[in-house]
């Protein structure tokens, strides 16, 4: 474990995660005295239509998965339209491999609570959501006493600091459904319905919660907001690429010497991750990993100087996603790991379009029977063929997510499958657990 | 099944309601099945009638709901709740075999109970921990880097009557107390928000970085924030720009145009391949459906496209073109069941006529074209 060269050293940009080295973090007193509600008095004596503009110039794009520039959703809302806003932060963090916005919401909940303030000024929204993930449970103890103490500081409630902005923000936890990380269902879930997608258009920008316009954006792009607003666009640019900006948290885990949050300039390389982690475990070299969790298509040793940003990663057949990197080495089986995810795809799967309930039900089956030496060659036809007939064919991206790894995996360890297939590879699964695959 | 839920319950249930707006009550739902659970342990068809009951809803709403979620339990559970991730990464890690070692250990499946009425064991999907795995939690808190042994030693406490102290997250309470702080109150414990520093992964990044003497250079909080009048000249400059580079290529970033491999061939695949009908790769597909760059259509925004550069169309652009997609696209009613009063039902029918005369296009259709014809 050799210490990173200072090049390498030099792509750490601590930003969101830097108050996390503050124990006390999490309570007001220590938060305001690191810059906290800084930014908020800032904020309230600009136009909102100027905070807007602010964050588009910023080049901020959402750190949900997607990237979509949050200036540019921002100024979708209607404004001047009468009817009521609302602003709901995606805090469902789940997707295999994501562990960025828990640790957030647990050691610097004022910066997520701060930044949903100045956001719900700029769209003009009166009432906020943090709809967060029921299991993390320590997460919500955070926020809820951050959001207590805010009421009780004049952050939150009726007129705040003077400038006659009201604003009311309800914590709400979830029930366990991954399917409401997508906002279209997390905004039925939030209306006390099953989570399960909407058709869009409508978008949420005009008909979202309640039917009302609404702006749903990710932790981590919330809470950089204050830090936007204190440091102003030019800055913000100074860190990132030119088509992505700023700094992104990168969560490693696997087989390397010390994973963890590492909070890196956009366009870091997977190469220069490693060597920041301590180099792979003793007895492990890389074999394949997830640029951003289990949904985005599986890179390989030959990618490690792909830049993670929106664009690199894209060139190189996958998708930046959630930057949760997910390292697995040469003592790992690509088919198995395909197989658990698509157990879990399976699990999640809301059952509203058919492609993804049918789809992923019966690949779990094929899996299954490939792991417990009982496949045939015909089965890698089926999996294609199925994720062809799942992808881009419901309403959500779950289904398009479950079938990244499929088609990913087999493009790049075919030999892999082909050895549990052949009999050169043992069985991993008894042949006890195929029910239904034939 | 007579269960009447405690005047305390009951005060909790309006506290609950008053959250959220007044005609919109139905949001308190989810909470309010948290709620139940925290008296009875579960949802038993008592707590479904109580939901029902205090948000003016029929069972069937309130059972459709509590069944779609995997917290929602549907029979007694134990005072601890032990959930071992399985998912990909803590999986081969070792988490399934601490799964495994546990059920063999206490006797009991997947959403079981022990007899003592002490442990439900359950395997759970990735719990958002993965820098910690093999991960395993205790009524929601986390016990990081678990192996077989120390996950007995931790069910082995539990039974014993112990309180085995989380690695990360608050001193331990039942899953009935847990359940109260779901319905979204406050954990009045003296102490308990405070517990739970945050482990070295968490802090791995930012420790190298102290080390090494790293921070951010340039951060003036006094940055001014530019007027209305200074921005719209910068986007007309940025827009004079953009018009005089328009003619290069887009970016090579996107799968649209940067043509990946196609799996078949990648693959070799042994039969004919079964080619989409728009004879796109699924990588380009997904690619587009998902990765809304500069040059491809963004599924979860409301304008027609995305330009190619950084200059956001005007306001006036994106407000026309929402109320063109709005016009031809009224909210679909979702088959959702009828609302909370009669005008939201009438609402739906209203809504679920005005949408039958629309096509029927999957969403990858709808979210390249953006406003339907």
């Amino acid at each position: 474990m050799t210490t990173p060269r200072p090049e390498t050293l030099a792509k750490l940009t601590p930003v969101l995660t830097k108050r996390w080295l503050s124990p006390d973090a999490w309570r007001i007193g220590t938060y305001e005295k690191l810059d906290g509600y800084a930014a908020l008095r800032k904020a309230v004596k600009a136009h909102p239509d100027d905070l807007i503009q602010l964050i588009k110039d910023s080049g901020l794009r959402g750190r949900g998965g997607a990237g979509f520039p949050t200036g540019l959703k921002w100024g979708f809302i209607p404004q001047g339209d009468g009817r009521p806003h609302y602003l709901v932060v995606n805090a469902d963090e789940g997707e295999p491999g994501t562990c960025k916005d828990l640790p957030l919401m647990t050691h610097d909940p004022h910066s997520l609570v701060e930044g949903v303030i100045i956001a719900s000024y700029a769209i003009r929204a009166n009432r906020a959501y943090i709809y967060i993930r029921g299991e993390a449970v320590h997460a919500a103890r955070r926020l809820r006493n951050a959001v207590r103490e805010a009421y009780a500081k004049g952050y939150l409630g009726r007129n705040i600091l003077g400038s006659k902005f009201d604003l009311d923000l309800v914590v709400h936890s979830g029930a366990g459904a991954y399917i409401c990380g997508e906002e279209t269902a997390l905004l039925d879930s939030l209306e006390g319905f099953r989570g399960q997608p909407r058709l869009r258009p409508p978008f949420p920008a005009t008909h979202g919660l309640y039917a009302s316009p609404t702006v749903v954006n990710n932790v981590g792009t919330i809470a950089s907001v204050p830090y936007i607003v204190l440091g102003g666009a030019e800055w913000w640019k100074t860190m990132g690429t030119e088509k992505s900006s700023g700094p992104m948290i990168y969560s490693l885990s696997g087989r390397i010497a010390h994973p963890g949050q590492y909070e890196c300039s956009m366009g870091v390389t997977l190469r220069e991750l490693i060597e920041l982690a301590g180099g792979m475990q003793p007895g492990h070299n890389l074999r394949f990993w997830t640029p951003g969790g289990s949904s985005t298509p599986l890179l390989t040793a030959e990618h490690l100087d792909v830049p993670l940003d929106f664009e690199g990663v894209a060139a190189a057949g996958s998708i930046l996603g959630t930057t949760a990197t997910q390292i697995f080495s040469d003592q790992d089986c690509p088919v198995y790991a395909t197989y658990r995810w698509l157990e879990f795809y399976h699990h999640e799967s809301c059952g509203k379009c058919t492609p993804c309930r049918e789809g992923n039900y019966w690949m779990v089956r094929v899996y299954r029977r490939i792991l417990a030496g009982q496949g045939t060659h015909e089965d890698l036809d089926t999996l294609l063929d199925t994720c062809d007939n799942i992808l881009g064919r419901s309403f959500c991206g779950l289904g398009d997510g479950a079938t990244s790894s499929v088609t990913s995996s087999l493009k790049y360890f075919k030999q892999d499958y082909l050895d549990y297939i052949e009999g050169r590879t043992a069985p991993k699964l008894s042949d006890k657990q195929l029910v239904g695959a034939h | 099944m007579t269960t009447t839920f405690s005047d305390e319950t009951r005060a909790r249930a309006r506290a609950i309601i008053a959250r959220y707006p007044a005609d919109r009550s139905r949001s308190a739902l989810l909470p309010l099945l948290h709620l139940v659970q925290s008296e009875e342990g579960y949802v038993s068809p008592a707590g479904v009638e109580f939901c029902a009951e205090v948000l003016g809803l029929n069972k069937a709403q309130v059972g459709a709901v509590a069944t779609f979620y995997t917290m929602y339990k549907r029979r007694p559970t134990g005072d601890y709740l032990v959930s071992v991730c399985t998912n990909t990464m803590c999986n081969v890690l070792g988490g399934q075999e601490v799964y495994d070692t546990l059920a063999e250990h206490l006797g009991v499946g997947h959403d079981e109970t022990t007899a003592d009425g002490k442990i439900t064991l359950e395997h759970a999907e990735c719990l958002a921990a993965c820098d910690y795995g093999p991960v395993m939690t205790v009524n929601y808190d986390f016990f990081d880097g678990v192996d077989p042994q120390s996950a007995l030693g931790v069910v082995d406490e539990l039974r014993a009557g112990g309180r085995p102290m989380p690695t990360r997250g608050a001193r331990l309470c039942t899953l009935k107390e847990m359940s109260v702080q779901l319905a979204g109150f406050a954990d009045e414990r003296e102490g308990a928000v405070a517990d739970g520093g945050p482990g070295e992964p968490t802090l791995r990044g930012l420790r190298l970085a102290e080390q090494h003497g790293i921070s951010v250079p340039g951060f003036d909080p006094n940055t001014p924030i530019r007027s209305k009048a200074e921005a719209d000249k910068a986007a007309a400059e940025a827009k004079a720009k953009a018009e005089a580079t328009k003619s290069a290529p887009a970016p090579a970033g996107n799968a649209g145009t940067g043509a990946p491999a196609r799996p078949e061939q990648a693959t070799g695949s042994t039969a004919p391949d079964v080619k989409a009908p728009d004879d796109k790769s699924p990588e380009t597909r997904a690619a587009e459906t998902r990765q809304p760059d500069a040059s491809t259509a963004v599924p979860d925004a409301p304008g027609t496209k995305v330009p190619a550069d950084t200059t956001p169309p005007s306001p006036r652009d994106a407000q026309e073109a929402q109320a063109a997609g709005a016009a031809a696209n009224p909210p679909a009613g979702d088959g959702k069941p009828a609302g909370d009063e009669a005008g939201a039902q009438r609402r739906n029918l209203s809504e679920a006529e005005a949408g039958s005369g629309a096509t029927g296009a999957g969403s990858a259709v709808a979210s390249e074209t953006g406003v339907q014809k």
